[in-house]
């Protein structure tokens, strides 16, 4: 699909609704917890890592990709779930712990599960790698389409899942994408201190796996290069190493005050940027891209209605889906706890 | 139908061909595995069989491929992987501990795991302190994992067809020197069994009783049953009655059938080969406390892998290995 107007305004909304989806949870976070700072404290509870500045990698890398695809998040998931299509109102939910979420309050920000969409995710950094890669292989193995896409930090990538993958996806020429987000931190460990060369992407010669570098963080940009990737998986010509320069505007976590960043590393709204961008070439006009914005944040305070008025899950409801199937391993200490 | 007597790991083969034959979703993925058929050969000649799309032999990247497995098996596959010895599990364990066992809970039911992996376990063959591990409480020590370690063919069998119609994640153990393999000698025959040709499940979380006795129970899972065995030979001679229970399951255990073999004689010996502290020995104790130590005549006794690297050298590693020698001296105690 060429990259039409339509194309780049349903990035533009995307990337509003995403920034809406955080702004208004990190507006929710600090309820309860000031003055005195505890992540357990308040309406929306456990650590929270937000994805403002990364909203053009969800926008350009989905917007290329189709039903059948397969996607793996990491700890920061938000961005890219939005830009999936998983429900709103149902991933608002699961944050605040709510019955009605995604996994009735079992997974929380970090743990994100949609199959109607393809969407799962892993907390543990690299770990949504070789699971990615795995569903591409089922995929082979059931003649069905489907390209999987790994969504990583640039941090992951030193880890030994990274290489692993890689090594098996290019050995068994898999349909496959990893985006490496790179938004210059670890925490608070700069990429130059942590990686032994410039770019990941260059690490894909390794494996014999192509590799792009997109360096703008702006979706137009992000889009083609995904177009590229996703159709040398659908040729069977295997996988990419896709390594786009981010942001990370909202720190590691809410909390972190970002002390250990230089101003002059400090980091540019991609939003206002492509507003900016859309208006000078056309696509909106101040009036539309104005009217988007406020849609975007309407739908988001939607949904987060939906999740503040859902229930809580019961406390017996711990025990349930240990095992699909019934709780074989719990069922006795259910009743200790119970007791 | 006819039974032949067939060893762990024929029987085993069994079950997995005959699964494989039937159904599209089940896949093999190990190192060697294509050519070498598994290190128990639980897939052998699979690979001429089912060829290399279905027998996929990988790198020696753990962490890579059985990540795979799981990623394969939330996209409706269900992979059997071979991964060789309990103690290279370093190497994929956080597939095991967040990401096959977890996935289920954490998506709400929304997203199945079904896998299963095969290990083996255990020493007794002068393999070392990495070779040598049975390690089983490690993993049984996760949530959201299945684990079951039959110690005869026809449990071998009918476990691993349970495993293979299982929804979950399921790690089946095999001690190596109950497998029945050729580089481990002549197979111990209290781990053959009569096995039918047709299809059959064996539950899980059901203890076995292998052998009746009315004097002092006595407890093991994989190799240590057979040990146990043959204690209860040697009992016997003197007129003791020994009660053999094979756990067979520990994931989800069979604590009513603990209870109930355990009171039918009120005098206990636990043997496990894995490490003694914070492991199935304890966790078996902590079961009768909890629920009614009355049944115990006497204060019951573990004889268990100590807490130290398991050793070389042949004198060292038969002076820690649970045998029956120590199993019947222990016994011996409780009745006296």
């Amino acid at each position: 699909m060429p990259l039409t107007p339509e194309l780049r305004r349903s990035f533009f909304e995307q990337m509003t609704l995403s920034r809406a989806f955080d702004d208004q949870m990190i507006a929710l976070y600090w309820e309860g917890k000031l003055p005195i700072f505890q992540f357990g404290a308040g309406p929306l509870p456990g650590e929270l890592h937000c994805s403002n500045g990364a909203e053009p990698v969800g926008a350009g890398v989905c917007g290329a990709l189709s039903a059948d695809d397969m996607l793996t998040a990491d700890h920061r998931p938000h961005h890219v779930a939005v830009c999936r299509g998983v429900d709103l109102d149902r991933m608002a939910a699961e944050l605040l712990g709510k019955k009605t979420g995604l996994s009735q309050g079992k997974g929380g920000h970090m743990h994100i599960y949609d199959p109607s969409v393809n969407f799962a995710s892993s907390a543990i950094i690299a770990e949504g790698m070789a699971p990615a890669a795995g569903m591409a292989l089922a995929r082979r193995l059931q003649k069905r389409p489907g390209v999987a896409v790994a969504f990583i930090g640039e941090g992951a990538a030193n880890q030994g899942a990274f290489h692993e993958t890689l090594n098996l996806v290019g050995v068994m020429k898999l349909p496959f994408i990893v985006v490496v987000q790179d938004n210059e931190w670890g925490v608070s460990t700069s990429k130059s201190e942590s990686t032994a060369i410039e770019r990941n992407s260059d690490r894909a010669a390794s494996y014999g796996l192509a590799g792009e570098f997109v360096a703008s963080n702006d979706p137009d940009d992000i889009y083609e290069a995904t177009v590229r990737a996703v159709a040398r998986a659908r040729a069977g010509q295997g996988g990419t190493v896709l390594e786009l320069k981010t942001a990370r505007l909202a720190g590691h976590f809410m909390g972190d005050q970002q002390a250990y960043i230089p101003e002059q590393m400090k980091q540019a709204d991609p939003i206002p940027l492509y507003r900016a961008k859309l208006l000078r070439d056309g696509v909106l006009t101040e009036a539309e891209a104005d009217a988007i914005e406020t849609a975007s944040k309407a739908r988001m305070e939607q949904a987060m209605q939906f999740a503040k008025d859902s229930p809580y899950p019961e406390p017996a409801e711990a025990f349930d889906h240990v095992f699909a199937g019934g709780s074989e391993a719990s069922d006795k200490q259910e009743a200790g706890a119970a007791a | 139908m006819s039974a032949r007597i067939l060893t762990m790991s024929r029987a085993g083969r069994e079950a997995l061909d005959w699964e494989m034959e039937r159904r599209d979703d089940i896949f093999c993925l190990g190192e060697d595995v294509y050519k070498f058929g598994g290190i128990f050969g639980t897939m052998d000649g699979f690979g001429a069989k089912y060829g290399p799309e279905r027998v996929i032999s990988t790198p020696i990247s753990e962490t890579g491929f059985i990540g795979m497995a799981a990623g394969a098996a939330m996209e409706g596959m269900h992979p059997v992987i071979d991964l060789a010895y309990i103690d290279f599990i370093g190497v994929c364990y956080n597939v095991l501990l967040n990401t096959a066992s977890k996935t289920h809970y954490m998506s709400g039911g929304a997203v199945k795991v079904p896998m299963t992996l095969l290990i083996g376990t255990g020493g007794g063959y002068n393999n070392a302190a990495q070779h040598s591990q049975c390690l089983h409480a490690t993993v049984a020590h996760i949530p959201g994992v299945k684990v079951v370690y039959p110690s005869n063919a026809y449990d071998a069998k009918g476990m691993l067809h349970t495993a293979l119609r299982d929804d979950n994640f399921t790690i089946f153990l095999t001690h190596k020197a109950t497998a029945g393999v050729g580089w481990m000698g002549t197979p111990i025959k209290t781990t053959l069994s009569e096995v039918p040709l047709e299809d059959y499940t064996v539950p899980f979380g059901k203890v076995k009783i292998y052998r009746e006795g009315t004097d002092v129970t006595l407890i093991g899972l994989g190799m240590s049953v057979h040990e146990c065995l043959k204690a209860a030979d040697d009992l016997a001679k003197d007129g003791i009655s020994a009660q053999v229970v094979d756990l067979r399951s520990l994931v989800p255990l069979d604590r009513d059938g603990i209870m109930a073999a355990v009171a039918q004689t009120g005098r206990l010996v636990v043997t496990d080969e894995d490490y003694l502290s914070y492991g199935v020995s304890g966790e078996i104790l902590a079961t009768i406390f909890e629920r009614d130590p009355t049944i115990l005549k006497k204060p019951p006794i573990r004889v268990a892998m100590p807490d130290i690297p398991i050793p070389f050298s042949r004198p060292m590693e038969q002076a820690v290995l649970p045998l029956a020698e120590k199993i019947a001296k222990q016994a011996r105690k409780l009745m006296a």
